[in-house]
């Protein structure tokens, strides 16, 4: 009798499950999956020019546009200029953000002031991204800008420098722009990691003599694992989407070396000849090296028990 | 050994202490020379970009921004307009979303899980193109709903609201409220959402600064000048237009990023635990 009410229960009220993730659902279908395979079509056919959406699906070499896009030089450059400006950020935001962890978790020094120091960390994290590029700009501008100002003032340089105009301090500047941006994030993520292991654990550690160092790898790192995989992967995932920084800052210039793999997509699909089937060939090929670095640090990264 | 230990402590302290503040000073300092420049003329930045000292000019150097070809208002105003439609889309049909997966048992629900896991860590240049096209074609381009529309998807703030409603909405409040004859349509609205205004605020706070800052998609989707949002405009401060007008490219800066900084210094609190409960996720 019981059993039969229960089952009837469940019968009448599973139809809301359905009826209430529907609108997501349909979004889903109409905003995220039809897209991506229009997108992936688009990668199989001739469909180019402003407004043009008439197309040709490519039958005698399906693969053309793959093809030309994985033989063209800018296209590796842009590849290998993401990467490299992502490590680039990448390796010292964690650095300071594990550092800042295990200062601001530390037991034995109370840091005072956290939360304003949370705050003010992460404040350029919420600040528009085109916005912060053009202010770089103007701050790194010449022949009068506030940094060559400051390098002169301070007898660091004889005369101003044309940052704009050489590759590596445009990288540095992209680099640190994204650094100075996520790291805040980066941290109070981390933070609220280290607060969420069991207290005992740390205590355990204190009473048997452990060092702060000895808590710091050998119970704090192991414990993280899980976050900082979240971390890495979602980095991984933006900082391979990059555009609104090496785009706004100089246009990835100079000589191309801040073009990212999302500006290359942009300017096939939405600038000079709107190469739609080629900008969609290359979003594809990202999109499975996204996926498949992705994948290598979800097997890395793992648990080992 | 205490008095010892106790120095070492001291002067790692300071040390942490004089990094932190450093690190305070290089989030602050480049808004601040943005701030003041705002205030001074061209000639003064030219003669020296850094100072901290305000000036007179504010009026001259608006004067100049808004003197020219294209009108900072009305990216304002549809940078608002989207922020507020998607905001209000993302969090209301999301917080719909959870509450299907958290309240009702159906067999679909654990591979549905699953499924919003998966599909979170797509990135959305993967679709750009399609969506463009797809846009053109039902003749939303140069519409400002094509950037609030897709706003109902968005799994990242399912997964938020549905880890929020396991810890926080007693399944026992929503059977009381089907004894006392209420609908289910009616139990989310009027005693479920109540209890997840919170949550709501945090997320919406985060969609509305994304969607605010927000450049890939709108610079694909908006082309006419009328219709385009503020980090899109920004890219006309750089532009021939301002050439040389530094007082006035300081300025429409600040003005881009004054409505965020009001945001986040008025709701901090909220937003460093919102970014801290990511941490939690894992």
């Amino acid at each position: 009798m019981d059993n039969t009410l229960q089952k009837k229960r469940t019968f009448s009220y599973a139809k809301y499950g359905y009826l209430f993730s529907l609108p997501f659902f349909l979004a889903f279908l109409i905003f995220n999956l039809y897209p991506t395979l229009y997108t992936i079509l688009l990668g199989f056919t001739d469909s180019k020019g402003l407004g043009n959406i008439t197309f040709h699906i490519l039958k005698d070499d399906p693969w053309k546009n793959f093809r030309s896009i994985l033989k063209a030089p800018t296209f590796a450059l842009s590849i290998r200029n993401t990467f490299t400006l992502w490590m680039m950020n990448f390796i010292p935001q964690i650095t300071l953000a594990m550092l800042l962890t295990a200062w601001f978790t530390s037991r034995r020094n109370q840091i005072r002031g956290q939360g304003f120091f949370k705050v003010v960390f992460y404040m350029p994290n919420i600040i528009t991204a085109a916005s912060v590029a053009v202010l770089f700009n103007s701050l790194f501008g010449y022949p009068k800008g506030p940094v060559n100002d400051l390098l002169v003032s301070m007898g660091l340089r004889s005369e101003a420098f044309y940052f704009m105009n050489f590759a590596k301090p445009t990288r540095w500047i992209v680099a640190f722009i994204q650094f100075w941006m996520w790291y805040g994030y980066t941290m109070i993520i981390l933070v609220s990691g280290v607060l969420g292991i069991n207290p005992e654990i740390f205590e355990a550690a204190e009473i048997d003599g452990a060092s702060d160092r000895q808590i710091f790898f050998r119970i704090t790192l192991p414990n993280l694992r899980t976050i900082l995989t979240y971390t890495l992967v979602t980095s991984l995932i933006g900082g391979l989407s990059m555009y609104d920084i090496p785009k706004m800052l100089n246009n990835g210039n100079p000589n191309n070396s801040t073009l990212t793999s999302t500006m290359f997509i942009f300017n096939q699909a939405f600038a000079g000849s709107y190469m739609y089937a080629k900008g969609a060939a290359a979003s594809m090929i990202l999109f499975l090296i996204i996926a498949f670095f992705s994948g290598i640090i979800f097997f890395l990264m793992r648990d080992r028990k | 050994m205490t008095l010892e230990k106790r120095n070492g402590n001291v002067l790692v302290k300071t040390l942490i202490y004089i990094v932190c503040i450093f690190l305070a000073v290089l989030s602050l300092f480049p808004f601040v020379v943005m701030a003041i420049n705002a205030t001074r003329s061209t000639y003064q930045i030219q003669q020296h970009a850094v100072s901290l000292i305000p000036s007179t000019h504010l009026m001259d150097n608006f004067k100049v921004y808004t003197g020219k070809s294209f009108d900072p208002m009305r990216g304002f105003l549809n940078s608002l307009i989207v922020a507020i439609g998607a905001t209000a889309l993302t969090v209301y049909f999301s917080t719909l979303t959870a509450y299907a997966l958290v309240a009702y048992r159906w067999k679909l629900r654990e591979p549905f899980f699953a499924f919003i896991l998966a599909v979170m860590m797509i990135p959305g240049i993967v679709t750009s193109i399609g969506m463009y096209q797809f846009m053109y074609r039902i003749h939303l381009t140069n519409n400002l709903l094509s950037l609030i529309l897709p706003a109902i998807y968005a799994p990242g703030a399912v997964f938020f609201f549905r880890q929020f409603m396991l810890a926080s909405l007693p399944l026992e409040l929503l059977d009381s409220a089907r004894i006392d004859g209420s609908k289910e349509f009616y139990t989310f609205n009027h005693i479920a959402m109540p209890i997840m205004k919170p949550a709501m605020a945090t997320q919406g706070i985060f969609t509305f600064v994304y969607t605010w800052n927000n450049l890939f998609m709108p610079s694909i989707l908006l082309t006419k000048d009328n219709m385009k949002t503020m980090p899109i405009m920004v890219a006309m401060l750089k532009g021939d237009i301002y050439k040389r007008e530094h007082g006035a490219i300081y300025l429409g800066l600040t003005l881009t990023v004054l409505p965020l900084f009001i945001v986040y210094f008025s709701l901090s609190k909220y937003i460093i635990a919102g970014v801290a409960l990511g941490g939690v996720k894992g």
